[in-house]
């Protein structure tokens, strides 16, 4: 069984190094996440939203709609974890 | 009622600790556009506080500065405060959460309606993420039962 | 010197694919749920750090914090390729929060399991489920 999981765990392995010949080299600034819309983000955040915080602005006011749903998310774990253990005191 | 001589120095350190603490956790909400931080981190740090009160006394301890209905109240809010500021820019005028149309309310231009709009959000995220960290280490560490649990 | 350059370029890539790798094997290999959830909890971890990792720029780029002599009245001098690229910083911040709310949902679970099974490991479990459905 332990060497069927080192089997499938060096395929992976394997594979996903396999695809790492396509990807961009450690620190260009010209790859394709450092480009189309994050220097516009960078440029404009002073000029539209006065925060010096790159982070906070995108996080808070450009994908302000994205962290609405992760909110829901940490708010739904809670419950969940709430009706699944508590149980009220038997009296 | 607090028992001595058991875990003296823990406890007395936490003492000290817990109000540096969430000092600090307010500051990294409200220091969230100069420096790193936001809401997310600084609602950890504050929960961080209270897991540590609940590590080095016992449950009765937390009860007393955080009882369940205030927590999960707490907790409600926070979701409240940001879907709250979204509906009203859409009551004022613009968009779901274009935090622009704020200088209807608030007396700023523009440009800083948005830097108001995002710090009452990550207030509302910080809340709500306190809340959620102390309620599930509560139920986890305790296994569901407040009243009868030792530890 | 071509070989020396493609691993200078992609060996972070190679690195965190090894800690990926340390948390699968613990997933798929271990009997003892507890230990099944600790290698997820590497997984997702060196997923994050995996996209933190593009995020660099070199030729000395900074925090993706604006530096106070860069910030004019109305009018901005910032260079985008002096800063870092703020986008994977903010996507990671919520896989952290996704991490955190599975891993409290799957040790609820796991309490629950030993309330009712009285251990942790997966072969006694399903032994118990076989020896119930053929009785």
């Amino acid at each position: 069984m332990k060497f069927i999981a080192i089997f499938a765990v060096l395929i992976t392995g394997f594979l996903l190094a396999y695809a790492t010949i396509d990807m961009p080299d450690w620190g260009d600034p010209n790859s394709p996440p450092s480009t189309h819309v994050s220097p516009r983000y960078i440029e404009k955040v002073i000029i539209e939203t006065a925060t010096p915080n790159m982070v906070t602005a995108v996080l808070a006011d450009y994908r302000g709609y994205d962290t609405l749903g992760e909110t829901v998310v940490i708010f739904t774990a809670g419950i969940v974890c709430i009706l699944l253990l508590r149980r009220s005191p038997d009296g | 009622m607090v028992k001595l001589y058991e875990n003296l120095i823990v406890q007395t350190v936490s003492r000290l600790l817990i109000p540096a603490m969430q000092i600090f956790g307010l500051y990294v909400i409200a220091h969230g556009h100069g420096s790193p931080g936001g809401g997310f981190q600084g609602g950890c740090i504050l929960g961080a506080s209270y897991i540590l009160m609940l590590a080095a006394y016992d449950i009765a301890e937390l009860k007393r500065h955080m009882s369940e209905t205030l927590n999960t109240i707490l907790c409600c809010t926070g979701v409240l405060i940001y879907a709250g500021i979204g509906l009203l820019c859409v009551i004022l005028g613009g968009n779901f959460l274009d935090y622009s149309v704020l200088y209807k309310i608030l007396p700023v231009d523009p440009v800083k309606a948005r830097y108001m709009g995002m710090l009452g959000v990550e207030i509302g995220v910080g809340i709500a993420v306190m809340s959620v960290m102390i309620s599930i280490f509560l139920n986890i560490a305790s296994a569901g039962e407040h009243e009868g649990a030792a530890r | 010197m071509d070989t020396i350059d493609f691993i200078i370029g992609k060996y972070n890539y190679w690195v965190y694919i090894i800690l990926m790798m340390i948390g699968f094997y613990a997933m798929i290999a271990k009997n003892n749920f507890g230990k099944k959830l600790v290698g997820m909890n590497i997984f997702q971890t060196a997923i994050i750090l995996y996209f933190i990792s593009t995020a660099s720029k070199k030729g000395g780029a900074t925090i993706p914090i604006t530096l106070s002599e860069h910030m004019g009245a109305g009018v901005s001098t910032v260079n985008a390729v002096q800063y870092l690229n703020p986008l994977p910083h903010v996507l990671m911040l919520t896989a952290i929060v996704v991490m955190v709310s599975t891993f409290g949902v799957a040790l609820a679970i796991l309490i629950m399991l030993y309330k009712k099974y009285k251990t942790l490991e997966e072969d006694e479990i399903l032994g118990i489920i076989k020896a119930g459905k053929e009785s």
